[in-house]
């Protein structure tokens, strides 16, 4: 491989680096393939650039039937961004108790091999579908209305705040846990004597955030029926209120923004 | 005191850890264990507090077998064997006082531990051992804000604080510098001492050990191939233990017993503590 290139100390002069693929000839035919997939799923969509074009007036019109915001109906907007804020704040707080036994089980270096598998089942399970199709699901059960919303955002937090705990967990130092162990103490101390002290900033952290995300998300889940500030917003582009339309949006940014605000506030005095 | 009996451990790897080490220690002595890397001092350590479940043969504390304990009655023998770490393992995010109160979890109940309210006795003894591993006024300090060094303090006084029966020390130097590792090393002989309390360390740095255990236990391959006192550790033994060097750098002469006589230590202790 390195014939003639050897030097009066016999040290190779040629060096290249190890690649993924070795055989050029595999590495370029598998290149052509994925571009030539790419070109094909591009064409299969049938991009319709008629329809694109005819759509961009309609969205001119939309948008000048948008201006101006029509505030007028400020009773309707308070009465769901309200509930909105309930909704989140509500899912936010069963979230948080619910993700505590559930990360604890799902921490790998605190638990048996199964409860450690079915905790995770779980968590993965809840984390399979986006909140709209759960939405959907507890609209289905439960009827229209803030229950289905917040019994969706209870699952998503749930499921999220419990996996970056338990991973928070399992990335402990395992001599701390060691030592605790060492002094006697049982599971229950272990967990407030030193996984409490050591995981709570990144608990509270998270949940911090996840009230933010729930914000964001309530005014989602309200689309399908199910309450909150985005079921007032669902039913004006059905009616066509397109004016009422942008009021709702502009107030759905400025609580985003808020949200946002408060939990990058908190975030940054936790430590 | 304590015996071990042909005690074994085998890893689900198929390593053998340790192969039938069979150890007395019926006074109250420093017990430094010796030997390579990976000679099965780690793990020899934590088979007597069952930090790591042995495979076979026993551990005998004061006529009771801790092998065959059942979870809670192997939580009572804990209580009563103190454990101090290469790593210091402190819960980082604790203050020093949380932490020394630590050695206490055994005896107090649930919301007691919670609301971090310990007996007063135990109070009054944290604040002791504090002052006397050189740390006193730290109490509120977190353990994230101390140097290696300090942290290894806090250490020697959550184990003592658990008034134990036995110390078990794995390699409690080898984080440190020369200098604060013999400071450490001179705590930890004169508290157990003190105490009265068997104490077995592991440690690496065979000066160290020839400066402060009454006995040495060497280790290779899982099995004790030399037990003896420091004067006795010569260029064969030590070939024996680790294998074929040039021996004659690292063997303490006879004549230099220590650098300071235990008086000495005592009356420098307090001047190096508040330094470390």
């Amino acid at each position: 491989m390195t014939e003639g290139v050897e030097t009066q100390a016999g040290a190779p002069l040629q060096w290249h680096r190890i690649r993924l693929i070795e055989t050029p000839a595999a590495r370029y035919v598998l290149m052509a393939l994925a571009v030539i997939y790419l070109i094909w799923s591009v064409s299969a969509l049938d991009l319709n650039w008629h329809r694109l074009s005819t759509g961009l007036p309609r969205a001119a019109n939309m948008f000048a039937r948008m201006i101006p915001p029509d505030f007028s109906r400020w009773h309707l907007l308070i009465k769901g961004v309200l509930e909105s804020i309930e909704m989140a704040v509500a899912a936010s707080f069963f979230g948080m108790i619910l993700a505590v036994p559930l990360a604890i089980c799902g921490a790998s270096n605190l638990v048996p091999r199964p409860v450690y598998l079915f905790a995770r089942a779980l968590i993965v399970l809840s984390r399979t579908f986006h909140e709209i199709i759960i939405a959907i699901l507890f609209v289905k059960i439960f009827g229209f209305g803030p229950l289905a919303g917040v019994l969706t955002l209870i699952v998503a937090s749930t499921s999220f705040i419990s996996k970056m705990v338990a991973e928070d967990i399992e990335n402990m130092p395992p001599g701390q846990l060691e030592a605790i162990r060492a002094t006697g103490a049982g599971f229950s101390k272990l967990l407030i004597y030193c996984i409490t002290p050591q995981t709570l900033p990144r608990y509270l952290g998270v949940s911090i955030y996840r009230l933010d995300a729930n914000l964001r998300h309530s005014t989602v889940v309200g689309i399908v029926g199910a309450g909150g500030i985005g079921e007032t917003l669902a039913a004006t582009f059905s009616r066509y209120d397109y004016d009422f339309s942008l009021a709702i949006l502009l107030v759905i940014i400025a609580l985003v923004f808020v949200g946002e605000f408060f939990s990058n506030w908190v975030r940054g005095h936790l430590r | 005191m304590l015996e071990l009996i042909e005690l074994t451990k085998k890893y689900r790897t198929g390593t053998l850890a340790i192969n039938g080490v069979t150890l007395t220690v019926d006074q109250p002595q420093v017990v430094a264990i010796i030997g390579p890397s990976g000679a099965g001092k780690s793990t020899l350590i934590r088979c007597i507090n069952r930090l790591v479940e042995p495979s076979s043969g026993k551990v005998v504390l004061d006529g009771i077998d801790i092998v065959s304990l059942p979870r809670r009655e192997l939580r009572k023998v804990r209580r009563r064997i103190g454990m101090i770490f290469q790593e210091y393992n402190l819960v980082d995010r604790l203050t020093v006082m949380e932490n020394l109160l630590s050695g206490r979890l055994g005896y107090v109940g649930f919301w007691k531990a919670y609301r971090r309210k310990f007996p007063a006795e135990d109070v009054a003894t944290a604040f002791r051992l504090l002052d006397r591993v050189g740390l006193a006024g730290y109490q509120d300090t977190r353990a994230d804000e101390l140097s290696g060094g300090q942290r290894q303090r806090v250490g020697i006084g959550r184990a003592l604080m658990q008034q134990p029966d036995l110390l078990l020390v794995d390699e409690p130097t080898a984080s440190l510098d020369p200098k604060t590792s013999r400071q450490i090393m001179r705590i930890l002989v004169e508290l157990a001492q003190e105490s009265g309390t068997p104490t077995l360390v592991n440690i690496h740095d065979v000066g160290l050990a020839q400066a402060f255990a009454d006995r040495i236990v060497g280790l290779r391959n899982g099995e004790i191939v030399f037990d003896g006192t420091a004067d006795q550790v010569t260029a064969d033994v030590l070939t024996e233990i680790y294998g074929e060097e040039d021996w004659s750098t690292t063997i303490r002469r006879a004549g230099d017993k220590d650098d300071q006589s235990i008086s000495d230590k005592k009356k420098n202790l307090g001047k190096e503590a508040a330094a470390g």
